[in-house]
């Protein structure tokens, strides 16, 4: 073997400036595929992290029919204490279940006492919803989180309401809500703190103690209409859903019917579709990788095998096997396909480097983020096994052709 | 002993609509150890004999025993097989590979055809580079080399596997006539020191009387010499 892969290098030492450019093509496409691959994955990264680890959670849990009309914050479609607590003794039972967070979210008016708006509130019980979401407490611009996310008689509101009502931690406000029985109540607060607005379902939410929303609302039992729930991997999504999904529908409503429903962070935030596209923009230039070292090494080992039909006449005569003249042409689009994977893996990896020390940063939306690229090793090995693959497949036309040539009628070329 | 015996050898090649014929119905017979030559003109059959004989090529018709094998019975890896066994080529244009030495281009059929081992490789090359004159000039690439020290190579290279037989088409078509009487003495040193048979092709009046027995192929045809010989 090793005899065969030094006669294939010196025939490719015998056309080195095709040869670099071949190496050089395929390098550009393994670099424009592991950068983009480093980038794209650090962005959708950045923002799912910021989804669900500072909004959304992985899963969440409702009552069926809530999220299809969750934009007007139905109160009529919370689970009832006995529900939560099956769901509690369910979501204790299940390993991949890390934290969960029940939410009472509802709207409000809010007002400085000047001034009055509308907004978006969660009630949450501060020690579970920063179990659930670690980086909401990220999110606070000014304020602490010292003595618990969101202490009972305080509140976190979003930067855009701040800035637009000229409101400052210390300061006072009223909230206004209505209750299911349509009667208004009111109570005062103190700005806790103020969280950068985020792009996504509840990036512009406020937040207030589950104790205090319950009392705003006047209600008689301790209802929540949300539970946000964070897993220990992320990666196992699907299979927790399926196997919550599972767990959970023995909990039937009045009509016998499945009572609850169960979502993925991916089913409520758009932001879902982009890290499709991201996704599959992902699949498109690995295609187009493909592209390049199929056509460049089919390209250039078709003329290897055009310009030395004599050569391959004369060692065909003295006896050469077919299979190993076949070998040879493979070492040689093998040796081209491994030259541009190393050379490309490495400036790939110097490139990344490069980004993470001159901290790219990265508008989306009213947000800047700062990507962290990186390259996972699983996906340097699969890139460089599909460039060898699809560098040797490349070959193989040209090398079957040379394998099968009539020795005769080869020397005859002229 | 017999080496070569042909027997009613015919070939045909068609070309479009048209029947060729090369060869009508030769027979003769070769002897091992013979340095033997066929002569005739351009187009007289000599390469189509030699390609035959060399598993190269099939009869149209009558049969071709080589070592007692009939060529016609050998598929192509076989045939392959056959000749990096039992023959070695020189060839008109000596057809070293250019990105190898003279010593990797002698080495090359014991290393891809024959599998031999490094220490017996490097023994046997080095023999062949002193016996072919080459030695001094063994890291040198054709490119590097004259005609006749590229034909030298080629001659070397030739013998390398040890074969039983060695063909050359036209040998000495591409050197000065000084240097083709050299090339044909080295042939017949190389016969001699190895007991190799070499046949050889010519048209070359002049160095036909090099040959210890010839062939007169004309139109296909032995004219002169068909026959046994030794």
């Amino acid at each position: 073997m090793l005899k065969v892969l030094k006669l294939a290098a010196r025939n490719l030492l015998r056309y080195g400036r095709r040869t670099l450019l071949t190496a050089g093509l395929i390098v550009l496409g393994l670099v424009a595929v592991l950068v983009f691959i480093a980038v794209s994955g650090s962005f959708k990264q950045t923002i799912v992290g910021q989804i669900t680890d500072a909004m959304l959670g992985h899963l969440q849990v409702h009552r069926k029919g809530y999220v299809a009309s969750i934009d007007n914050l139905p109160l009529n479609l919370n689970m009832t204490p006995a529900q939560v607590e099956q769901i509690e003794q369910v979501l204790k039972g299940m390993k991949d279940v890390a934290a969960w967070s029940p939410r009472l979210k509802f709207g409000a008016m809010f007002s400085n006492f000047t001034e009055t708006t509308s907004i978006r509130l969660n009630g949450v019980n501060p020690q579970q919803e920063a179990a659930t979401v670690p980086l909401l407490a990220e999110r606070l611009v000014q304020g602490s989180a010292a003595n618990g996310l969101v202490e009972p008689g305080k509140i976190l509101i979003p930067e855009i309401l701040a800035k637009g009502m000229k409101l400052k931690v210390g300061d006072t406000v009223v909230l206004v809500a209505t209750n299911l029985d349509g009667s208004v109540n009111g109570k005062t607060f103190v700005v806790q703190g103020v969280l950068g607005d985020v792009t996504g379902p509840g990036g512009r939410d406020g937040y207030i103690n589950i104790a205090d929303a319950r009392e705003l609302l006047r209600m008689t039992q301790p209802e929540v209409n949300e539970i946000a729930i964070r897993l220990k991997d992320p990666a196992r999504l699907a299979q927790a859903k399926a196997a919550l999904e599972k767990a959970l529908a023995g909990i039937r409503n009045a009509q016998g019917q499945p009572a609850l429903e169960v979502h993925t962070w991916e089913g409520l935030s758009p932001f879902a579709n982009i890290a499709h596209m991201i996704d599959l923009l992902d699949v498109f230039i690995r295609i187009m990788l493909v592209g390049i070292v199929l056509i460049a090494v089919m390209n250039v080992m078709m003329m290897a095998v055009y310009e030395r039909i004599r050569e391959i006449g004369t060692i065909a005569a003295i006896g050469t096997p077919p299979r190993r003249i076949l070998t040879l042409f493979l070492y040689e689009g093998l040796l081209l396909g491994l030259v541009g994977t190393l050379i490309g893996t490495a400036l790939s990896l110097g490139i990344v480097a490069v980004l993470n020390v001159w901290h790219v940063r990265f508008a989306f939306a009213r947000q800047v983020f700062t990507l962290t690229p990186a390259i996972a090793t699983s996906n340097v090995v699969l890139i460089g096994v599909i460039v060898l693959v699809v560098a040797v497949l490349a070959s193989l036309q040209p090398a079957w052709k040379a394998a099968r040539m009539d020795p005769m009628a080869a020397l005859r070329h002229v | 002993m017999s080496l070569i015996t042909a027997s009613h050898l015919s070939k045909t090649y068609r070309t479009g609509d048209v029947d060729v014929p090369a060869l009508r119905g030769v027979d003769f017979t070769i002897e091992a150890g013979a340095f033997v030559a066929f002569v005739g003109p351009s187009g007289s059959g000599k390469t189509t004999l030699l390609n035959m004989i060399g598993c190269l090529d099939r009869p149209s018709s009558g049969t071709l025993q080589v070592l007692d094998t009939d060529i016609a019975s050998l598929d192509r890896s076989a045939a392959a097989a056959f000749r990096g066994a039992n023959i070695g080529f020189i060839f008109q244009d000596f057809n070293l590979i250019p990105v190898l030495s003279a010593y990797e281009n002698i080495e090359y059929p014991l290393l891809m055809v024959q599998d031999w081992p490094v220490a017996k490789r490097r023994e046997r090359v080095m023999a062949l580079l002193e016996s072919v004159g080459m030695r001094d000039q063994a890291d040198k690439r054709p490119d590097q080399l004259s005609g006749g020290q590229k034909q030298r190579v080629a001659v070397a290279r030739a013998l390398a596997t040890q074969p039983k037989l060695v063909l050359a088409d036209e040998p000495t078509a591409n050197l000065d006539h000084d240097t083709a009487y050299r090339i044909l003495e080295l042939m017949k040193k190389m016969r001699d020191e190895f007991g190799t048979t070499f046949i050889f092709s010519t048209h070359d009046p002049k160095i036909m009387g090099e040959a210890e027995a010839t062939f007169t192929l004309e139109d296909g045809r032995l004219t002169d010499g068909g026959g046994k010989h030794a």
